[in-house]
């Protein structure tokens, strides 16, 4: 019998996790035996038969792969080369200045996550002092990303309940008040929750207090294309600030507007004063990257070099692009006809006309999404969000129904 | 494609636990296992790193010395004290057990350490099964806390039950271990990053809330892992053809390498060399510590182009049939003429090692 020391678990003081607000969602609405259940809660884009949607491209990219044979060595630590060139081009216009004066620094990262956590945890190591602006509201995970990377974060206001659109003027004043050299998170185009974004002259002025700050702008970018169905009109913002000579920070995504979700394929991007500036900051996200996972994984930035670098392919996945794009923005119309339609009160919903991009913050209170969900088998998140990605041209009716429900007979 | 779980693919985790457990493992029926997918052998070590630092945060890990320069990395980005305990013994190319064994006993009770589970990295050098009893029972005594890197599982003898025997080992003495697995080199899915973290737990509901806490330190790196890499092991652990002619091929591979650290042992003894080469058969996995020294290195990249870290660590996994009769030659020149030369040199020179002084 041999004589032990201790023997006491060492995990005694490991709690539950809370569960994820999304997820759960998905796991009421699977559980929900009513024919007439609709989820809205879905962060992923689906077809009118509301069946996910792998892009005929992708599948035509993939085949492809399999012919050519490639190995499965390493990539090296900032990840495929012709994937790092085509995500910077794509994202900064290919005869743009940065790209052709070498002045980025690209890594190939896990998706859009994977790229924030690399730029926060550049951040937190060179910029110990710096905190990040982000919006409120924002996505969730944005929060947790700065937290485990233990960077300080505060909000700018940005969601006006009262106009569902944007406050402007508080979001001014908030990166006005932030101590100098903040980072500011900005989405790049379509908002998520909200889908409310700044026009091009609210761009230009959020440029100016940033740049009157030397504030760092920080962008997530992770609806390039599926915004607007246009690639370059979706960069515009972007394309803006680094046209002023700023420093940059860019994260980009490949879920959804290559709809590569599993594959987890994505970017960060530093655009830099000089090239040697940019080759060190390269050097720094390597060293961060390596303790974290060593090198990205090959089989998504595959799939998007292939598909950017070939005319043909890349010309069609423009095309399925718009297709996803065009089918969101009528069912955006749809919805407001409906709710237009329906509503004798008078109220304005053109606002979901206004928002873009995957969701739209219908202006629902808690309360009232929890109607929509109780009442009406209509899954959703508790801040009024719902996926427009979710719904289809035949369910419009039967949402606007519960909308209009749940936003006079609910207080 | 739409996305995994947090926790990545169940019918991936379940497969990766048989392999490292054992088909009809207690622990796997009890669902007392925490086990999440990860980003290869770097992601779950990484993300057990992070779990240390959250929640056993007075905790610190012993690391091998030497080991893959990696795993400092990951614990010091991860924010947890490192200290190292005696692993290799340059003069023998062999295992020190006796430094071994003192570090262990020293070590504050409840110490973690890592653990290279076979094919240890960059040495090649393992504890016998005798020397892994005796290493589990200290660690009972001292209740040490037991962190497997399982990165070659099969591609170190051929056969991945033989691989996983210090694990085995460890769960049969009833410790609660950490394990990472790594698919990289057993499945050749290097760039696909498919690995799996798995911690035992007490009894199932610790399992749960450890795993929902490895989940949360993984959404804010990368939010879900990747998929490709994840159904390729699924599909090929799943399907009892397809696994049988994985076995073959994982067995293949390491014969290879066996074959070619013999042929190289063989062909240095052909050539003469006065020098002892036993550890070049002694060693098991991808590599082996030649025991040169960075200088001797360098002649061998500068004046042969044979190229391999300056730690004298040579991949045997890029030695053929084609060059292994250059590669022992180049070495055999380079000690000769160093003894022909020895001003040349700095190292001290290499006498034929003792036989092994812990038989």
């Amino acid at each position: 019998m041999m004589a032990v020391a201790v023997d006491i678990s060492r995990f005694e003081g490991v709690p539950m996790a809370p569960p994820d607000p999304i997820l759960g969602v998905s796991e009421a609405f699977r559980a929900d035996k009513n024919d007439l259940k609709l989820n809205l809660g879905v962060g992923a884009y689906r077809t009118e038969e509301l069946q996910p949607y792998v892009l005929n491209v992708v599948k035509k990219a993939e085949n492809l792969m399999l012919e050519k044979g490639e190995n499965k060595e390493y990539l090296p630590i900032e990840g495929l080369a012709a994937f790092n060139k085509a995500t910077a081009e794509l994202l900064f216009g290919a005869d743009n200045p940065v790209i052709k004066q070498g002045r980025v620094a690209t890594l190939q990262s896990l998706s859009g996550t994977g790229s924030l956590r690399l730029a926060a945890a550049f951040i937190q190591r060179y910029f110990p002092e710096a905190k990040v602006l982000i919006s409120s509201p924002t996505w969730g995970n944005h929060k947790n990303i700065f937290n485990d990377a233990r960077v300080p974060w505060s909000e700018y206001r940005y969601y006006d309940p009262k106009t569902v659109g944007l406050d402007f003027e508080g979001m001014i004043a908030d990166i006005q008040a932030a101590p100098d050299g903040s980072f500011v998170l900005l989405h790049g185009c379509a908002h998520n929750p909200t889908g409310i974004d700044p026009t091009p002259e609210q761009w230009e002025k959020i440029a100016d207090v940033i740049q009157e700050k030397k504030h760092m702008p920080f962008f997530d970018v992770a609806y390039q294309g599926f915004a607007s169905g246009s690639l370059d009109e979706d960069a515009s913002s972007v394309r803006l600030f680094v046209e002023r000579g700023l420093e940059v920070f860019v994260a980009q995504s490949y879920s959804k507007n290559l709809g590569l979700y599993a594959e987890r394929i994505g970017a960060i991007n530093v655009v830099c004063s000089a090239p040697e500036v940019a080759n060190r900051v390269k050097s720094q996200l390597k060293r961060l990257a390596r303790p974290m996972y060593s090198n990205p994984p090959i089989h998504g930035a595959r799939i998007v070099a292939n598909v950017v670098g070939d005319p043909v392919m890349f010309g069609e996945w423009k095309q399925e692009m718009e297709e996803m794009a065009g089918r969101i923005k009528n069912v955006r119309q749809k919805l407001y006809d409906s709710l237009s339609a329906k509503d004798k009160s008078g109220k304005d919903w053109s606002f979901i006309l206004r928002q873009i991009g995957m969701f739209s913050y219908t202006g629902l209170n808690k309360t009232q999404s929890d109607n929509m969900t109780d009442k009406w088998h209509i899954y959703m998140t508790k801040d009024g969000r719902i996926s427009l990605a979710g719904l289809s041209l035949a369910k419009c009716e039967y949402l606007a129904d519960a909308i209009i429900d749940s936003f006079h007979n609910i207080s | 494609m739409e996305y995994l779980p947090m926790g990545g693919s169940i019918k991936m985790i379940d497969e990766s636990l048989k392999l490292a457990y054992g088909e009809d493992s207690e622990f796997i029926n009890d669902k007392r296992i925490a086990a999440v997918q990860a980003l290869s052998g770097t992601g779950a070590c990484r993300l057990f790193a992070d779990f240390q630092r959250r929640f056993l945060p007075d905790s610190q890990i012993y690391i091998p010395t030497p080991t893959w320069s990696n795993h400092h990395n990951i614990w010091r980005d991860a924010q947890v004290p490192q200290r190292t305990f005696t692993y290799y013994h340059p003069e023998s190319r062999g295992l020190d057990f006796a430094g071994l064994m003192d570090d262990i006993k020293n070590a504050p009770n409840g110490s973690f350490f890592l653990l290279h589970a076979c094919a240890h990295n960059p040495t090649g050098v393992d504890p016998t099964e005798e020397q892994w009893r005796e290493i589990s029972y200290q660690f009972k005594v001292k209740n040490h806390f037991p962190f497997f890197d399982m990165a070659y599982q099969g591609f170190a003898s051929g056969d991945p039950e033989r691989d996983a025997k210090a694990i085995r080992i460890f769960l049969e003495d009833g410790h609660q271990i950490g394990c990472a697995q790594s698919y990289a080199k057993n499945m050749g899915l290097y760039g696909q990053r498919a690995g799996c973290l798995s911690i035992l737990c007490e009894d199932e509901m610790q399992a749960v809330a450890v795993k929902s806490q490895l989940q949360q330190i993984a959404r804010p790196m990368y939010s879900n892992p990747p998929v490709h890499g994840s159904l390729v092991v699924s599909i090929i652990l799943n399907d009892p053809e397809l696994k049988s002619l994985w076995l073959k091929e994982v067995k293949g591979m390491a014969d290879r390498i066996i074959g070619m650290r013999k042929a190289l042992k063989e062909n240095l003894e052909q050539l003469g060399s006065p020098l002892s080469w036993d550890h070049i058969t002694n060693q098991i996995g991808m590599f082996c510590y030649s025991g040169m020294t960075p200088e001797q290195v360098d002649r061998l990249t500068n004046e042969y182009h044979i190229y391999m870290t300056r730690n004298g660590r040579i991949s045997m996994a890029g030695v053929t049939t084609g060059n292994v009769a250059y590669l022992a030659n180049a070495i055999h020149e380079m000690f000769a003429s160093l003894r022909n030369n020895p001003q040349c040199s700095r190292s001290k020179s290499i006498h034929k090692a003792p036989s092994n002084p812990y038989p």
